[in-house]
């Protein structure tokens, strides 16, 4: 039935995800088509592919992003459904009308299911509305920093600014009083006219968030199947951030209690079913760890990249579960958590500050060992360019305990070799032996700490 | 005098100042653009722009010349 419904499925992403994606494919005896950029040619998901097209030059606005050379990518190569990864089109409901309208099936929820939480205004509005609890803020787009000095006042410092269509924590920005609302508007709304791609007539539409000291970032991985039934595959805990955006994800959190995790799983069903959520998506909360509470904070309707992590602990493979709803099965599904698992994203930048280092590889060796997995996107010869994340590997490790998988963690990052590019594994040695993280005791500063000056 | 050069391969995404220009302490010159992360270059020190080498849109590499300050 997944052959007749699906045939032959292009990936529309590159590195590691398209990699990982394609390796499913393969395995339910998939044909897998890839697309790459110039810059892009000599990775390994390019050559594990059954048919690889070149889209364009390294720039990813004509190459990745651009809807019309990758629609023409499938009809060139027979390719009947299209699975986005994450990042890029994912999230472009557009892409995935194009999609649609092209006759192709699009390994995905529907556009509107996606169009309703990428706008994080209306997302916050539409899970009030469900009785998924959400933090004090605004419920209009805020178009000027006067409207926003006053919802401030109203909310209370400190407060979280953003772009209603941001991603990825781009144009976020944390501000503790007003001239620091000032700045933090700017930014965010500079990043709003970015996303709107210049037609931003109404002025840009950020939004301010009650921002919660301390607070852990916990995300509940659902699944829709057909016929409306919602299932919630465990939580992810994502608090070990930089700029806002992850570094290290675990599951089940070590901040989150049985009782908890019911509510949270229970309201992230609630969160997929107002939306006839169809397929693998994330429900994204801030976890208050003391009071045991928990607020929406946003929902990502694709494949989350640190989705290895609840494979590990589920023992299911998400990929497999996207394509067979897509092709319009009704997988049984069940939702049993395991053990305990850990992913430590392997960034090329500097250990210190963070800040990108592309380069050519010249020594690359992944760890292996009982309960270790890695979805990587390199390997030695390749050249890591800046036009992209940094991303280079997903390290997971699954152990029967948290101990036992932060163990396996220590052991897996010393033995991974990533020569050439700057690289954060050094970092990730220096995390595995700070106090708060190896307790479960930490929240989403925990890295800033870790790099604040000392006394 | 003071030298700015790149510290990694990266995009000129937004050149904020001009030759001659008087900057200080903490100012940003340009903002560039690498691994999807917008990074600003600043001032080290005061005085004026006496040179300017780059031009948004160029693509500069680690150790280019990107300003000098006098």
């Amino acid at each position: 039935m997944l052959t007749e419904a699906l045939g032959s499925v292009l990936v529309a992403n590159r590195g590691e995800v398209a990699r990982r994606i394609v390796r499913t494919v393969r395995r339910l005896g998939l044909r897998a088509v890839v697309v790459h950029s110039e810059a892009d040619a000599g990775l390994p998901y390019v050559r594990e592919a059954d048919e690889a097209v070149l889209i364009g030059p390294a720039d990813p606005r004509a190459s990745y992003l651009d809807v019309a050379k990758v629609l023409a990518a499938a009809r060139a190569t027979g390719a009947r459904a299209i699975h986005p990864g994450y990042g890029f089109l994912a999230e472009n409901a557009a892409f995935a009308r194009a999609v649609l309208d092209a006759g192709l099936v699009w390994i995905g929820p529907a556009p509107e299911a996606v169009e309703r939480m990428g706008d994080k205004i209306n997302a916050r509005n539409l899970m009030e509305a469900a009785g998924v609890p959400v933090a004090a803020g605004t419920r209009e787009p805020v178009t000027d920093l006067d409207l926003a000095l006053r919802a401030a006042e109203r909310i209370g410092y400190p407060v979280m600014v953003k772009a209603a269509g941001g991603g990825g924590g781009i144009g976020m920005g944390l501000a503790r009083d007003d001239a620091g609302l000032a700045k933090a508007f700017e930014r965010a709304a500079r990043a709003a006219a970015r996303f709107a791609g210049g037609d931003a007539l109404d002025g840009p539409a950020v939004l301010l968030e009650r921002y919660a000291e301390r607070a852990r970032h916990v995300e509940v991985q659902i699944l829709g199947l057909p016929g409306g039934r919602v299932v919630a595959l465990g939580e992810r805990d994502c608090s070990v951030q930089r700029r806002h955006q992850k570094v290290v994800e675990e599951s089940p959190s070590p901040g989150v209690t049985p009782e908890l995790r019911e509510r949270m799983l229970a309201a992230a069903v609630r969160a997929g079913q107002a939306v006839g959520y169809l397929g693998a998506g994330t429900v994204e909360c801030l976890v208050d760890a003391r009071e045991q509470d928990f607020v929406f904070l946003e929902m990502n309707t694709r494949l989350q990249v640190e989705h290895p992590v609840t494979e590990l602990v589920t023992g299911l493979d998400l990929v497999e579960l996207q394509l067979r709803v897509a092709a319009g099965e009704s997988p049984e599904v069940e939702a049993v958590v395991s053990g305990h698992a850990i992913e430590f994203r392997v960034y090329a930048e500097d250990p210190e500050r963070f800040l990108p280092g592309p380069g050519r590889i010249t020594a690359w060796r992944e760890p292996t060992g009982e309960g270790v997995r890695v979805d990587s996107g390199y390997e030695e010869g390749n050249t890591v360019t800046p036009f992209y994340d940094p991303l280079l590997a997903k390290l997971c490790v699954l152990g029967a305990s948290r101990e036992e998988a932060l163990a396996r963690g220590r052991e897996a990052v010393a033995g991974f070799v990533v020569q050439g590019p700057r690289n954060n594994l050094p970092f990730l040695t220096e995390l595995l032996d700070t106090r708060d993280f190896v307790s479960g005791d930490y929240d989403t500063g925990l890295v800033e700490r870790m790099r604040a000056p000392r006394a | 005098m003071a030298e700015v050069r790149a510290e990694m391969v990266a995009n000129v995404w937004k050149v904020v100042v001009e030759e001659g220009d008087t900057v200080t302490d903490g100012d940003t010159l340009v903002i560039l653009e690498s691994m999807k992360m917008e990074i600003p270059v600043l001032v080290e020190e005061d005085g004026v722009v006496a040179q300017l080498k780059v031009k948004e849109g160029d693509v500069i590499q680690e150790g280019d010349l990107i300003a000098v300050i006098e």
